[in-house]
């Protein structure tokens, strides 16, 4: 029997609104729980605007002024993060935990070389006073992804954009965080620099054992290289579970639609399946399950109660009263039933 | 489209109502432009009309017959300082009005055109800008007469490099938009693009702008006027400040003659100013905040959470 | 290499520029009317004889400038042989050798007088300019910040007023508040006719008498770049890499320092570039109030005085000094923005 190890970041039940004028309450994410524990990449999907953003930001605390963390615990290694005062946030910051953010093109300080700012990185926490040792620390980080360290002189304009994302990653690495968050790294970048990309955070895990967390809405990057998926809709658990289980057990509807949307390459002559209809807006969310009001199988009780997160099974969560069904009548052979259509 | 239109204005007036600058603008200058025409029957003497002069009347102080004292030549302050509205703000908003029509002109034609035309029009532009304006505006007063409509006609002639420039920018991000594109697609003359899509969606910016325009003619004008080069038998308000100064208003401590005709300028400015900003804020809306805003505590667990 | 490239063109435009303003310059006081030299030689008590010594002596018997008087193409033939022998290019030449001319008034070179004028505005200003600057960046990044709170407000308030003000009124007001109760000096330069037993008593009396026309200045101009740096910063701080640095675990005092201010300054570069115009006409208002003997008074006095080589000497200097300062500021934008290598607007 093995003792059971603690995870590295442990999120319980967080919740977040936004303050609008007028003092009014927007529920952005809702009663949200995942672990990660070392060497593991987590992938978290979902559309845009379904508050995995605003989670992530959370974990830094980093929301915008408006944002509120109104409940919940970010557990980093037993310590609630959320007990912290700024100063001591400032130390966990890229020091424990590393954000890249969505669209790297912007998030580089355009006037400084990129050099400069990972050392800044670097001075910030972890300090090299020798000159000399410091820029081999940079040039050694810009290696680690695949840039020349020559380049370390030169400014963000003089960079690709997949060459820009690289360098944010090299940035993000400075202080050889325990936690790397990646916001959508692949979005906005060709399909060729994708792969790049992902080959590195991929890489970055089996050697490095970073544990990563991978925020994206395309479903294919998840198969390639996560460990398990958390997938998110508007601003709540829809399922949590191991990305085998995702691809091949999906319980909750809105996950099946997304894996049957995605395109299979060994069928071309299949129809593009889409999911109809919109996420909920902020201001206007469905009183029930989010999801109900797009959902094929959404019966009365859908559309007035929403669903608890569900144990199905080991580590595999859906918040679905059709799972709950399940599970209380539950099928002898534990397999869920094809909700074929 | 009627409906877009109609919420669009209603919105514009709720923006209106939020930003008090352009408000506390439009009404210091409705205050101002009134006074200006109703100048007849509000001031308590005829401007021009000297009293009786005797000693007494010169650089009297503020008494009941003259709230506002009397200038250098017995005149009433009060009576001259209502009239000098009317010079101020004619000459900023006819000066205004060339300088927008020449800058306005020119911006849209270099930003609609681009090539050679752009490069020469502009070119001249940065030449213009960098030759200081009062300088020149006193180097070309003092050789022509010097009479209210030269005034006007070089501050009007002086002052239109800010516009030329905004114009010819939002006249470029202008020309790129879809519905341009399909106008000419469709051959419409470039004359008629320029009138019927670029110039309604370039005005509301140029609009903002002529208030500051305005602010920088009157302010001109007066200066022109203090230094001495302004037809001397219009009493603007510039005009009343050079009579105070140079004729020995300080040494006579005649505050009233100075204080009065500064502060006349000061208002229509600052209601020129505080418009003019308010009309860009409101067409330009800046986001309510930055990474860096001071605000409440990010976190807020309203019920009882121990902590691990 | 492209930056040699971007400073050489900016060079040949501020030649151009400058090429413009002697055009200008001369053609103005030639074409229009009210030159008295012109007029006098026009002036019927005079014999033809003294008229033509006075045209000899003004140089007016010469051309303008190489068939101007004959427009028309078809008379080609009556150009002169010796094109550079015209009102015009005696001009340029006299321009080239330092000579501005001969005072109508005091008979003195006016290169002479406006040689020490030139050096007392730049005093005025220089001091003026350097405060204003200084206190327009920080109270602009201060407001900024802490947007939306009573310091942005009343930052932004005063900078309206500020800005609102006429400089010469503001020079009144100054002048009168700081004579009557302070006792301050109020005119000139130094107290005439003092006799100063050392430097420092020099300096001190100096002091004195810049006190209220820099305050004066200083407020003005300040107005305006309190002003720009708000709005600047504003946009700066709601850059993404603002969020990065805060990322990164900086506090807020670091990233102001080292994000915000620095790429806030690029922009203040070009305005303060642009503000010179206001800055000379600000400079003619206030050495007009207080009497300090600058190029704003000689253009001033020039004026009441009709003394028009003084007054073309000076605007020619003014508009030197401007594009100069104007191309300064272009290379020094050129050397804090690394971009400019890739945007070249030639």
């Amino acid at each position: 029997m093995s003792t059971r190890v603690s995870p590295l970041l442990e999120v319980c039940n967080i919740s977040i609104d936004y303050i609008g004028p007028n003092n009014t309450c927007l529920k952005a994410v809702e009663d949200i729980s995942f672990t990660l524990n070392e060497g593991e990449m987590m992938g978290l999907v979902g559309e845009s605007g379904c508050g995995k953003t605003t989670l992530m930001l959370s974990l830094l605390r980093l929301l915008p002024v408006a944002g509120r963390i109104v409940s919940g615990q970010i557990n980093f290694r037993d310590h609630d993060l959320l007990n912290l005062n700024e100063h001591e946030m400032n130390q966990v910051r890229w020091r424990d935990i590393a954000m890249i953010f969505q669209g790297a093109m912007n998030a580089l300080n355009p006037v400084v070389s990129i050099g400069d700012q990972i050392a800044e990185a670097i001075q910030c926490h972890t300090p090299i006073n020798d000159r000399g040792r410091r820029h081999a620390a940079v040039d050694e980080l810009l290696e680690l992804v695949g840039i020349s360290g020559e380049r370390a002189e030169q400014y963000p304009f003089q960079f690709s954009g997949g060459m820009r994302q690289r360098a944010m990653i090299a940035m993000a690495l400075a202080c050889h965080p325990h936690v790397l968050i990646a916001d959508e790294p692949t979005t906005a970048l060709d399909v060729m620099i994708q792969a790049q990309i992902l080959e590195l955070l991929d890489s970055l895990r089996r050697k490095l054992g970073q544990a990563i967390i991978l925020v994206t809405h395309d479903l294919g990057v998840i198969a390639e290289v996560c460990d398990r998926v958390l997938v998110m809709y508007g601003g709540v658990m829809a399922e949590y579970a191991s990305v085998d289980t995702i691809y091949n057990n999906p319980a909750h509807p809105y996950t099946q639609d997304l894996i049957k949307a995605f395109p299979d390459l060994s069928n071309p002559g299949d129809k593009l399946a889409s999911i109809p209809g919109y996420p909920p807006r902020l201001d206007q969310l469905p009183p029930g399950c989010r999801f109900a009001p797009r959902c094929r199988h959404a019966f009365q009780r859908c559309h007035q109660e929403q669903p608890r997160l569900y144990l199905l099974e080991k580590n595999h969560q859906a918040s679905c009263f059709l799972v709950e069904n399940e599970r209380i009548f539950g099928n002898s052979n534990g397999k869920l039933p094809d909700l074929g259509v | 489209m009627d409906d877009h239109a109609a919420s669009d204005f209603r919105s514009f007036f709720h923006n209106l109502g939020h930003n008090w600058m352009a408000l506390a603008g439009a009404l210091m200058l409705i205050i101002a432009i009134l006074v200006a025409v109703f100048a007849p029957w509000i001031a308590p003497y005829s401007p021009k009309a000297t009293l009786k002069i005797s000693i007494e009347d010169i650089y009297a102080a503020p008494n009941s017959a003259h709230w506002f004292g009397t200038d250098d030549a017995g005149r009433d302050v009060l009576s001259n300082f209502i009239f000098g509205a009317r010079i101020s703000l004619i000459v900023g908003f006819f000066a205004s009005f060339i300088s927008v029509f020449i800058g306005g002109s020119i911006g849209i034609i270099a930003g609609f055109y681009g090539g050679r035309v752009e490069n020469l029009l502009m070119r001249f532009t940065d030449i213009m800008l960098v030759i200081p304006d009062l300088p020149l505006a006193v180097v070309l007063v003092a050789l022509t007469k010097p009479s209210l409509l030269n005034i006007i006609f070089v501050i009007g002639i002086l002052g239109w490099t800010g516009t030329a420039r905004l114009v010819r920018s939002q006249t470029l991000s202008v020309k790129e938009r879809k519905f341009v594109l399909r106008a000419r697609a469709i051959g419409s003359s470039n004359l008629h693009i320029i009138r019927q899509h670029i110039f309604p969606l370039v005005l509301p910016l140029m609009v903002a702008n002529t208030v500051l325009v305005i602010s920088l003619a009157i302010l001109e004008e007066s200066t022109l006027s203090f230094l001495g080069l302004a037809d001397p038998t219009n009493l603007s308000w510039g005009q009343m400040l050079n009579f105070a100064f140079t004729r020995g208003g300080l040494s006579a401590g005649a505050w009233w003659a100075l204080v009065a005709p500064g502060l006349g300028i000061v208002w229509v400015v600052l209601g020129c100013t505080l418009l003019g900003h308010g009309l860009e804020q409101i067409l330009n809306p800046r986001l309510e905040w930055h990474h860096l805003s001071v605000g409440q505590k990010m976190v807020e667990r309203k019920s009882g959470q121990m902590p691990s | 290499m492209k930056r040699l490239l971007y400073l050489l063109n900016r060079v040949k435009w501020a030649l151009i520029s400058i090429v413009f303003v002697i055009v200008l310059n001369f053609f103005l006081f030639r074409v229009l009317p009210g030159d008295p030299a012109r007029a006098g030689v026009r002036d019927p008590r005079l014999t033809a004889q003294a008229q033509q010594a006075l045209r000899q002596r003004f140089g007016l018997d010469k051309p303008v400038i190489n068939c101007f008087e004959s427009l028309n193409p078809l008379k080609l033939g009556g150009c002169l042989e010796n094109p550079l022998d015209t009102q015009f290019f005696i001009y340029v030449g006299n321009l080239l050798r330092g000579e501005l001319g001969t005072s109508y008034q005091s008979g003195r070179p006016v290169a002479e007088m406006l040689g020490q004028a030139l050096l007392n505005t730049v005093l005025l200003i220089g001091i003026a300019q350097i405060i204003s600057i200084f206190l327009g960046i920080v109270l602009g990044l201060v407001a900024a910040w802490k947007s939306r709170t009573i310091i942005d407000f009343s930052v932004l308030v005063a900078s309206l007023v500020a800005w609102s003000l006429p400089t010469f009124w503001l020079g009144i007001m100054l002048l009168f508040s700081g004579s009557y109760w302070l006792n301050l000096p109020v005119m000139g330069k130094m107290t005439a006719g003092a006799d100063f037993n050392n430097n420092l008593e020099m300096f001190l009396d100096l002091g004195r008498h810049l006190l209220l026309p820099t305050l004066t200045f200083t407020i003005v101009v300040m107005g305006e770049y309190m002003l720009v740096m708000r709005s600047t910063v504003l946009e700066v701080l709601s850059e993404d890499y603002i969020l990065t640095a805060k990322a990164k675990g900086l506090n807020t005092f670091q990233i102001l320092k080292d994000h915000a201010l620095r790429n806030a300054l690029l922009p203040m570069v070009t305005i303060i570039a642009l503000n010179l115009g206001f800055t000379v006409a600000g400079a003619i208002q206030i050495e007009t109030v207080f009497s300090w003997p600058g190029l704003g008074l000689a253009i001033f006095n020039s004026v009441g005085r009709r003394d028009y080589p003084v007054l073309q000497g000076a605007f020619l200097l003014i508009a030197f000094s401007v594009i100069t300062a104007n191309l300064i500021a272009d290379l020094l934008y050129s050397y804090l923005d690394p971009r400019i290598q890739a945007e070249d607007n030639g």
